[in-house]
């Protein structure tokens, strides 16, 4: 059985003489929770819906479980379940009216199964009514159930927490984590919510303007270049001036009680040594390094990807990068 | 295929504006049936005779249901149009401007099943109208005026029996559905191509309104172009009250409006299965 269950390649969407995507190349692997990142309008929505033939690409190619869309689509997207953008069902049906007929399009589907799967996401209680009264996180969660329902191998999640209270992002999350931790399905989950992807992420690819900046795993793309460090101590000033008299001079500024120092993660061991030898009392060390530093540095050039060329991790992907 | 021509044509008949086609020609037609039978009626035998009792001895119950029934079809023809339109429109645009079709789309189906499905979906609810109006106006019409032969002022005079006129009134709602199939499926092909519903209804009832002008006027140039409008053709109903019926000229009507039908939806086909769906 093949690893890859997913591989654009080369993947281009032009819109007039609008380029939404350029050139992608990304890789999913069987057991992944992959975060598809970018601002908005980076293309995230665009490539999704190439991925599922939704729009047809205008050069390059999708394959899943490594069969070519061009081939054997249906073969292909039948392993696959799907939530593009904001979930639309037909809102004069009921809930499980509508897991009927969007469920049932390939094989006929049980009203028991179907119930079994509202109860799951905790709709049971009001399968009977008509979606349009539901909310956008119901709506979210009968997305998920329709997925659910589906049994796929490969599940594709676009932005599916955007506009949901706090609760209603934690039980979506939740409910993404059980896709992937009791079904075994591999996820792609497309977002702009940065510490959602830190949240639940296996893998991911930050794409920005369509093209791909760089794709791997989520820690060790936090692990590289430069990150910051909060350091506690019982005498933070003396610990500044200590810092920046250094051989070579570290950047650090006063933050809180605390002193905010710029440092890759990987030096925290040989800082706390340094500092403990200095005599310095070390109540915590915080790695300040998130993603969205990570993610902002990116688009905004602070920072250059790693160098490995590969969709599949670790580095640049796609013909520019 | 069955299971999703049962899909559509459950998503189809659950939804309210489906009816109302259904609603609007329940009230307009017992309206017009009163309006007729509280004078209506007298100023129509009024007219009849001035026209014909120099030259004809008038008997009996000519102005009775069928003659009614007879009446309504060739008045209703232009007005069913709108009703069809506002379901056939909706087909593909209603699904994409909802955004249900990043679901229906999804799930390995073929859009060209789909779209077939949809077009099924579309002639049944065709039919459906035009056979629920021929009911209700002929069955209402029977009901108020009581039943006799059939006077039929069309190229001359004739009267049809009242036996045989069963048989008439059947073939004439088939041929006037086969017309009717025509507009619903340009207002599908419309659908196809846009995402808004509304579009199609106007589209469709533009092409009809300019078509009904150009083969009405006696200009050469529009004479010209009639053959190629389909609305040139829906008059194939009305052959079946000639006398004798010209079934070489229905057959050919009925096979140049089975035309258009069928490039309607082909052309649909065409659009769909190569659009991006951006909604």
């Amino acid at each position: 059985m093949s690893d890859t269950v997913l591989r654009t390649i080369e993947l281009t969407k032009l819109y007039k003489r609008r380029t939404a995507v350029d050139r992608l190349s990304i890789e999913v692997r069987r057991g992944d929770i992959f975060g598809f990142l970018g601002p908005n309008g980076a293309g995230k929505s665009t490539t999704i819906r190439m991925i599922l033939r939704l729009a047809f690409p205008t050069a390059g190619d999708v394959e899943l479980f490594g069969m070519s869309l061009k081939k054997a689509r249906h073969r292909a997207l039948a392993k696959v379940g799907a939530v593009v953008e904001k979930p639309a069902f037909y809102g004069h049906l009921s809930a499980r009216r509508n897991l009927e007929i969007l469920g049932g399009l390939q094989r006929p589907v049980t009203r028991r199964r179907i119930m079994e799967e509202l109860e799951r996401v905790g709709l049971a209680d009001r399968a009977e009514d008509p979606v349009r009264t539901y909310s956008h996180g119901m709506n979210q969660r009968l997305g998920l159930a329709l997925i659910l329902l589906g049994e796929p191998e490969f599940a594709i999640l676009d932005e599916p927490t955007t506009g949901l209270d706090p609760q209603g992002m934690k039980e979506v999350r939740e409910l993404i984590r059980d896709l992937a931790r009791e079904r075994g399905v591999t996820i792609l989950l497309s977002s702009h919510l940065l510490y959602e992807v830190e949240l639940i992420a296996t893998r991911m690819a930050i794409i920005h303007q369509g093209r791909l900046c760089v794709a791997g795993g989520v820690r060790e793309l936090l692990g590289t270049g430069p990150a910051e460090v909060l350091v506690k101590t019982d005498r933070p000033e003396e610990l500044l001036g200590f810092l920046r008299t250094r051989e070579p001079a570290q950047a650090a500024s006063l933050q809180g009680d605390g002193v905010l120092v710029a440092l890759s993660p990987e030096r925290i061991p040989e800082l706390n040594r340094q500092l403990v030898g200095a005599g310095f009392s070390v109540h915590a060390l915080v790695p300040r390094r998130s993603l969205e530093t990570y993610f902002l540095n990116l688009i905004e050039g602070r920072e250059a990807p790693p160098t490995h060329p590969s969709p599949r991790g670790g580095g640049v992907g796609g013909g520019s990068g | 295929m069955t299971r999703l021509v049962w899909f559509e044509l459950i998503k189809t008949f659950t939804r309210w504006r489906t009816y109302i086609g259904f609603v609007a020609f329940c009230l307009i037609v017992p309206l017009i049936v009163a309006g007729l039978k509280l004078g209506g009626q007298r100023s129509f035998e009024r007219r009849l005779l001035s026209l014909l009792q120099n030259d004809f001895v008038i008997g009996g119950n000519v102005l009775n249901g069928w003659f009614f029934g007879f009446f309504f079809m060739g008045a209703l023809w232009v007005h069913i149009p709108v009703v069809l339109t506002i379901v056939a429109g909706d087909q593909l645009a209603g699904e994409g401007n909802a955004g249900t079709f990043r679901f229906l789309l999804t799930h390995a189906v073929s859009r060209t099943r789909i779209v077939t499905a949809k077009f099924v979906v579309t002639l049944i609810y065709t039919a459906a109208m035009v056979l629920f109006i021929g009911g209700l106006t002929l069955g209402l019409s029977l009901w108020a005026f009581g039943s006799g032969d059939l006077l039929v002022i069309r190229r001359g005079i004739l009267v049809i029996p009242e036996q045989q006129l069963a048989f008439h009134f059947l073939a004439a709602y088939g041929l006037a559905t086969l017309a009717m199939f025509v507009v619903s499926a340009l207002c599908f092909f419309f659908s196809a191509l846009t995402d808004n519903p509304i579009g199609p209804i106007i589209a469709t009832m533009a092409v009809i309104i300019v078509s009904i002008l150009i083969i009405s006027l006696p200009f050469e140039l529009f004479q010209k172009i009639r053959p190629l409008l389909f609305v040139n053709y829906f008059d194939a109903w009305q052959k079946v009250f000639d006398d004798p019926i010209p079934w070489a000229a229905i057959r050919r009507n009925a096979a140049i409006l089975t035309g258009f039908i069928a490039a309607f939806f082909l052309m649909a086909l065409a659009v769909f299965t190569r659009k991006d769906i951006l909604s």
